[in-house]
């Protein structure tokens, strides 16, 4: 129920990964960013260029990723998703928006031991395909998820 | 549940449908359709989507309500004679008047009003005799739809649902008062009736803003009944009046909760849903640990429940209609710890079978006394029949696209594909009440827009798409939005983006970049004004002493000649 919390509390075993810092708002994106900016990968624009940037050729489906995301985006500009890996020895989870005019939204390392758990706010311009890939003992496993992004205003 | 026991299910929907027959005496008529023996150890009473109908009233049922993909063919996606067939009601019976559009205009005269508060709660009355600790559940859309309703804020209904005895209720309508009114009321004015919504949270902590579920034992057995709002709320209805709340179906925090409900011994669950029986179909197929949805949104009445298989087990899903029509008795057998048996029925509300109770009649004359001049007055004759529910138009709407267009001197206009909305007979006077029984919501500004033909087609797909996309998830629960001053062609089969073509004003292609003058209303936009719909509908029919027929504008189908959903 109270996800901030949770976050703060996996973040705390996670001892000081990336994406723990960025979800509790201790760092700022561009401070983020410094500690080793890709960019290939986020200057990418189509989902294919932004995978090879993270190295990600290959990837195979997995149903260990849980991807909470809504359905239909109440608001386009702020669209929580939450994601799980509970792929074994998970090193690293990232968040492309594929229809977005640059598609990795995120890239998260985690350290040996972290929670592979991840939630992060992102802006969809138009329904897309959410493309979430871990990556665990070199290879990329993959999950996707549909949000769409309606205009709205016609319900029963 | 087995086939052995589905089977029986069918059979027991045909008795009651046969047995609906014509040529009985009244008396006869409401034993046989209200005289219910009790059954079990939990028995729930249901009725949802009455959108404040406090009086008994006519509501046509669609003759246009298309399924696609894997819900093509099938409950609730079948009208008319493919229902009757489907469901071994009688045609020509009562069952067929109040479940179907067959024959509505003679049906009508024939059997008159549905719904009505006092004739409900005369029928809970008698069902509870029976059953005294049967519980009532209201499934939202409860404070919003009629003028009264409107003007005070939902107070009218909240005084009806306390008098009538509801026990538990969630929502979707109410909250477009606003999230500090829906506050007050859970807070201040319910008294017993518990407000519960497992599915709405704070936008900022996701904290529970509601009541999630409830717990309660009935005759020695724990059960839980769970809460689910609308999940589509801040985007189908105006996000601004609840800007601090996120909706959502929120299958994976579902899954916890009936875990949790079950761990603390609830040996029988219940979703009181508004997700749309779409919606809820899927969501059954998905979750396990729910014996039963009670469902509303889509308005669909559906004689006997769909039984859904998953990894749990199996969930039984129903849908009761609405506008007060229909009243769902479940009677259930939970043994050795779970549901082994039940009982289910959908009662027609038939005002008159069923006498007006004198308590609620009274508090009904008397919320209704401060406007009774006001509501009564007279606007135009109709000659053809008014009504509004179907996928693509009624004729309601098309009376207000033609004001709209009138008004605004518009070349387009588009009205919202709302489900409620009574009918008016031929020959009838349409009143003040009648206009806002339509139009009452707290957003009903007309608006004038210039459009360009590519953004009609964008609005028109993007509507439609919530209505047939594949994914039931991805359903907001409306019906296509109502099209005045042009044609076009639909292809509800289609992906979005290729479900429209052949669009045309005046005979001639809608070009792309071309502007158009499209007049509309019910905007969500925060800000948004203009002259409300209720006055446009008003003037253009005191400017009439009658209203001639409407011709529905309806746009030319593709690939659904043998759908059972179109009649």
């Amino acid at each position: 129920m109270d996800a901030l919390r949770r976050t703060v509390l996996r973040g705390a075993g996670a001892s000081g990964a990336l994406a723990v810092a960025l979800a509790a708002g201790l760092l700022k994106p561009q401070q983020a960013r410094a500690a080793g900016w890709n960019k290939d990968a986020f200057g990418a624009k189509t989902p294919a260029d932004a995978l090879k940037g993270i190295g990600a050729a290959n990837t195979s489906e997995s149903k260990d990723i849980l991807i909470d995301a809504p359905q239909i985006a109440e608001n386009g500009g702020v669209v929580p998703i939450e994601i799980t890996s509970t792929v074994p020895g998970t090193r690293s989870i990232a968040v492309l928006i594929e229809k977005n005019p640059f598609p990795l939204a995120g890239k998260f390392d985690f350290k040996e031991g972290a929670v592979p758990f991840v939630k992060l706010n992102v802006k969809i311009g138009e329904s897309s395909n959410v493309r979430v890939v871990a990556e665990a003992g070199g290879k990329f496993y993959v999950a996707v998820k549909e949000v769409k992004v309606t205009i709205g205003g016609c319900g029963g | 549940m087995q086939r052995r026991e589905f089977l029986r299910l069918l059979a027991l929907a045909a008795a009651a449908g046969a047995s609906l027959r014509a040529g009985q005496s009244a008396a006869q008529a409401a034993d046989e359709l209200y005289a219910a023996p009790r059954f079990g150890n939990v028995s729930l009473l249901h009725y949802t989507d009455c959108h404040a109908q406090l009086l008994p009233t006519y509501f046509r049922e669609p003759n246009v309500n298309i399924g696609v993909a894997a819900a093509a063919g099938k409950p609730p996606h079948l009208v008319g004679e493919a229902l009757l067939r489907n469901f071994g009601v009688a045609a020509g019976s009562r069952g067929a008047y109040a479940f179907t559009h067959l024959d509505f205009e003679h049906a009508a005269l024939r059997y008159g009003r549905v719904g009505g508060f006092a004739h409900l709660a005369t029928l809970v009355k008698r069902l509870r005799a029976e059953r005294p600790r049967a519980l009532l559940l209201d499934g939202g859309d409860t404070w919003q739809g009629s003028a009264v309703s409107l003007w005070t804020k939902g107070a009218d209904m909240i005084g009806a649902q306390k008098l009538l005895g509801v026990d538990l209720m969630t929502a979707h309508w109410e909250f477009t008062y606003g999230a500090e009114r829906v506050k007050r009321a859970v807070e201040e004015e319910l008294g017993s009736i518990e407000f519960l919504a497992q599915n709405v949270k704070t936008a900022d902590f996701e904290d529970p803003v509601f009541k999630p579920y409830s717990l309660r034992t009935i005759n020695g057995v724990p059960l839980a009944i769970v809460g689910q709002a609308f999940p589509y709320t801040p985007i189908a209805n105006p996000r601004h009046m609840v800007p601090d709340w996120t909706f959502g179906i929120q299958e994976v925090q579902l899954q916890k909760l009936l875990d949790e409900v079950r761990a603390t011994g609830a040996q029988l669950v219940v979703l009181l849903s508004h997700n749309g029986m779409d919606v809820d179909l899927k969501l059954a197929g998905r979750v396990r640990g729910i014996d039963l949805i009670l469902g509303g949104h889509t308005h669909d009445g559906i004689p006997a429940p769909v039984i859904v298989r998953n990894a749990g087990g199996t969930t039984l899903v129903t849908n009761s209609g609405s506008n007060g029509k229909f009243l769902a008795l479940v009677d259930l057998d939970v043994r050795g710890g779970k549901l082994s048996d039940f009982r289910y029925r959908l009662m027609p509300v038939f005002s008159e079978l069923l006498p007006a109770d004198a308590t609620m009649s009274a508090y009904i004359e008397a919320s209704r006394a401060p406007h009774a001049a006001r509501l009564g007055e007279k606007l135009a004759l109709t000659e053809g029949l008014l009504f509004r529910r179907g996928n693509f138009n009624g004729s309601f709407d098309q009376m207000i696209l033609d004001a709209l267009i009138e008004a605004k001197g518009a070349q387009i206009a588009f009205s919202p594909g709302f489900r409620w909305g009574t009918s008016i007979l031929p020959g009838q006077a349409i009143t003040l009440e009648n206009v806002m029984d339509q139009t009452a919501i707290t957003y009903p500004w007309s608006t004038l827009t210039e459009m360009r033909g590519e953004q009609i087609k964008a609005i028109l797909e993007d509507v439609c798409d919530n209505l047939f996309n594949p994914d039931p998830y991805l359903q907001q629960g409306g019906d296509m939005v109502r099209v005045g001053g042009m044609s076009y062609t639909c292809d509800p089969n289609a992906k979005i983006g290729a479900r429209i073509s052949e669009m045309r004003f005046e005979g001639k292609p809608i070009e792309a970049h071309k502007t158009y003058k499209v007049a509309g209303w019910a905007p969500v936009a925060e800000g948004a004004s203009g002259e409300p719909i209720w006055d446009v509908v008003v003037r253009y029919l005191r400017e009439r002493k009658t209203v001639p027929q409407k011709k529905l504008n309806l746009p030319r189908l593709i690939g659904v000649d043998a759908n059972p959903g179109v009649a």
